[in-house]
């Protein structure tokens, strides 16, 4: 039979515990922490027996139940002289308690509210004018000649061709210059040549790219150890011979 | 000008936008001070109200709404189909009166007094624009501070966060509930 119990659904922990208070009709001050506690944990018991997903929310209340109850049963310290042990002495419910409270205030106006908002659903208002296209609409297509259309078209030729360029598009260069084919390079003209020299790579219209590229051939070359590279002094050119 | 002249001014205004409008709009464009324009509609509302117009004026924060009353509901979805529109959640307007009540506030003050986690509850509302960021806790994380908005109150039929509901001591309510039983 209580398998087939449906059970509310519950918007939380706190609405859990206030729902099994007010069942109980006893005074949110003065829970009857085991009882409820007990009530409680039967409830999330129900929840797995139906697949419910209990969610860590409820869990962390269990614990907090349990901590409280277990709190309740150990004797009442002693008032010592000390004032700082009367702290401790404190209701561990009070917690507890204080926060139920205000969560009651807040589930308590959420009914006012949704009571507002249905009386308000009941209320039509009027959509706003459509001023802006009234005032469009008026534009009459007379004294219009090829003319004027050609006009405009240049106009928007002109803009269009304005903002193109502020686009500013980077062309991504192809490599022209690969690292293979430079170093082949290097090796043929070392071929013909006992020694050549970097400023003889490059023409006088090289670009930066080609450069690095024959720079890294160099490197690349004498990490392979295939040629040697002096110079005869700082910045002077490079002199390259094969090994 | 004639203060009849004027309100019916108004009355054409608040007709032709449809929406809410600023009492500041409304003073520019008939050259009046503000502090008029509002004596003029307060004067105006009571005035729809005495006579049982069909129409009502609504204020909301500092603007003006014409409307419909809610008590002619039944007569006007002869009309059309009835109006549907999806009511919010128990979560969602849990969410809502903790930020109505509270805010500016913090999505963790709003879970402490729920027990819940709430992103879902937020989001739902702030799609439905009744609930704004309205900036940052200048604090460790800056956590977003959540506010309502003058949406809100038109869902609401209020006038400001001042005509909010007081929010009983539970004292009372356990009081109220008492008397229901």
């Amino acid at each position: 039979m209580e398998y087939k119990i449906m059970i509310d659904v519950f918007e939380g922990p706190m609405d859990l515990l206030l729902h099994l208070i007010d069942r109980a009709e006893i005074d949110i001050y003065d829970i009857p922490i085991s009882l409820i506690t007990d009530q409680f944990i039967e409830y999330l018991h129900k929840m797995e027996e139906l697949n419910l997903e209990i969610t860590s929310d409820f869990l962390v209340m269990a614990a907090t139940l349990l901590e409280i109850k277990s709190k309740m049963l150990l004797p009442q310290r002693e008032k010592l002289e000390n004032n700082q042990l009367e702290m401790e002495e404190v209701d561990p419910r009070a917690e507890l308690v204080r926060k139920l409270v205000e969560y009651k205030k807040y589930k308590h106006i959420t009914d006012k509210l949704r009571e507002m908002e249905s009386i308000q659903s009941k209320v039509y208002y009027k959509p706003k004018e459509d001023i802006i296209d009234t005032f469009n609409d008026d534009f009459e297509l007379v004294d219009l000649n090829i003319d004027d259309l050609l006009k405009a078209l240049n106009n928007i030729i002109i803009r269009r061709n304005k903002k193109a360029k502020v686009l500013d598009v980077r062309e991504i260069q192809r490599e022209e210059y690969t690292l293979e084919k430079c170093v082949s390079e290097i090796k043929e003209r070392l071929n013909r040549e006992n020694t050549i020299y970097f400023s003889d790579l490059l023409k006088e219209d090289s670009t930066k790219s080609e450069i690095i590229t024959y720079f890294l051939s160099i490197l690349e070359l004498i990490n392979l150890k295939y040629i040697h590279v002096v110079q005869e002094e700082d910045f002077s050119d490079l002199i390259i011979t094969k090994k | 000008m004639e203060k009849r002249e004027l309100k019916s001014i108004i009355e054409a205004l608040l007709f032709t936008w449809g929406d809410p409008i600023e009492i500041k709009d409304i003073a520019s464009i008939i050259e009046k001070k503000e502090n008029e324009v509002e004596e003029l509609i307060e004067e105006m509302i009571n005035e729809f109200d005495y006579n049982r117009r069909g129409i009502r004026i609504m204020k909301i924060n500092n603007s003006y709404q014409l409307s419909t009353r809610p008590e002619h509901y039944d007569w006007i979805k002869k009309l059309s189909s009835p109006k549907y529109t999806k009511s919010l959640s128990n979560a969602a307007l849990e969410t809502l009166s903790i930020i109505a009540y509270r805010q500016p506030v913090i999505k963790s003050d709003i879970e402490a007094i729920r027990g819940v986690r709430c992103d879902k509850a937020i989001e739902t509302l702030i799609e439905r624009g009744l609930v704004v960021e309205l900036g940052r806790l200048e604090r460790v994380g800056r956590p977003i501070l959540y506010g309502t908005t003058d949406l809100f109150l038109k869902t609401f039929g209020l006038e400001s966060l001042e005509q909010l509901p007081p929010l009983e001591d539970f004292n009372n309510s356990l009081d109220n509930i008492d008397l229901e039983k």
